[in-house]
């Protein structure tokens, strides 16, 4: 692909470069002030956080790495990598589903913070 | 011997050697940085309910250090895209950029890593009352800065009070504790802002357990020193690597243009990737 790169290419490709770093800092800017309004709900909470982040990492391998346009020969080998990624990922939470959650299995008592009476923050 | 296609694209595929390497490289990492995120969500699922901290990191320093980093990415590509157009003053300034960026990276880390070990928890064999300003708090667990002999030490644990015959020290409490939800820690720190601190004097024997943020004190650190300091090692490499092409590896702009500017690709193309792992730790650690 580099030896069909013109001038007039390559400062196209600047022009979306940028594009895509105020992109990436607009990101982080939304995933910092979403994080000011708490939301009660963990799952929406993590869901916003990991798909703005997701957005990002998009950005960056897309344009920066390029992989917009890639050869087939790398897109075969992240394929493999994306297979054993999710793999991997999928196993951690099978596993951790199959084990009796909080303080089931040692049957201790879970007492919340502060444990003294008398006040709290 | 000649290797083939060090610089030039082999025909069937495409692509020079360093290229394919790179990627090969980079798909391990991946699971490298993979295999530490699944023992990340390994331990916080496994926590105990309301035990994972929150609140502990400095959201500003993060936000700040990622735009750093984002910044340092996008000069990378400028840089790049300078030398494919023969201009090899604007790829040096651009890469410039990109060094001073990555070391300004590693400078906050490093400040970050020091403001942790030397903050502290203290569990208390007994609770004591503490004052927020206006409002008091009774409790066994406590977190804050320690005074001992007008320093603020750092790395202390329980067996250091013994071993250095510490009776008593000072610790300067915080408002809050990361067990409390972050809306909560937010709320404690906004009613305690610019009001008057109460430092409370804590006796060696009413110690239980005394731990700086170390790996040691936690799961949580544990991960958190792991993942960011894996994090920095790349960083530092990346670093090294590019400012070596940049600087004494330049010569080879002259006898080798083509082959100089896949190294600059090749070497781009890790730098995105520690970009990339980044974009995901800042929100797992310091925001979730």
């Amino acid at each position: 692909m580099s030896d069909a790169h013109s001038h007039a290419d390559i400062k196209k490709h600047v022009r979306i470069y940028i594009a895509v770093f105020v992109a990436l800092l607009v990101g982080t800017i939304i995933t910092v002030w979403l994080n000011y309004f708490h939301f009660d709900s963990v799952v929406v909470t993590v869901s916003i956080a990991l798909f703005v982040a997701t957005i990002k990492a998009a950005l960056v391998a897309g344009f920066f790495m390029h992989l917009i346009s890639e050869k087939k020969a790398i897109y075969a080998m992240l394929a493999v990598t994306v297979f054993f990624f999710a793999a991997m990922m999928y196993l951690t939470i099978w596993a951790r589903d199959q084990v009796p959650r909080g303080s089931e299995y040692t049957g201790d008592k879970y007492v919340p913070y502060p444990a003294a009476k008398g006040g709290s923050y | 011997m000649e290797i083939p296609f060090v610089s030039k694209a082999r025909p069937d595929t495409g692509l020079y050697n360093a290229k394919v390497g790179i990627w090969l490289f980079l798909a391990s990492e991946v699971m490298l940085f993979g295999a530490l995120f699944s023992a990340y969500i390994l331990l916080r699922i496994g926590a105990d309910p309301g035990t994972w901290p929150h609140g502990l990191l400095d959201i500003p320093i993060g936000t700040f250090n990622t735009a750093v980093l984002i910044t340092s990415s996008v000069t990378v590509v400028l840089g790049w895209s300078a030398l494919k157009m023969g201009n090899f003053g604007a790829y040096r300034k651009y890469q410039a950029v990109t060094i001073a960026c990555a070391l300004g990276f590693l400078g906050i880390k490093t400040f970050e890593y020091r403001d942790k070990f030397g903050h502290y928890e203290v569990w208390l064999n007994k609770p004591i009352a503490v004052k927020h300003g206006a409002t008091e708090v009774t409790t066994d667990r406590l977190l804050g800065h320690i005074e001992h002999n007008g320093a603020h030490p750092l790395f202390w644990k329980t067996e250091t009070l013994a071993r250095n015959k510490v009776e008593s020290f000072k610790l300067e409490p915080d408002p809050y504790h990361y067990t409390m939800s972050t809306k909560e820690i937010a709320h404690a720190k906004k009613e305690a802002a610019g009001k008057p601190h109460t430092p409370v004097e804590i006796k060696t024997s009413d110690v239980k357990r005394l731990s700086a943020f170390v790996p040691a004190h936690s799961t949580y650190f544990g991960i958190y020193f792991t993942l960011t300091a894996l994090h920095g090692l790349h960083v530092l490499i990346g670093a090294l690597v590019i400012a070596y092409i940049w600087g004494p590896g330049a010569k080879m702009w002259k006898t080798d243009p083509e082959r100089y500017m896949n190294r600059v690709e090749v070497s781009g193309l890790f730098w995105h990737f520690v970009d990339l792992v980044w974009i995901f730790l800042f929100p797992v650690l310091y925001l979730l």
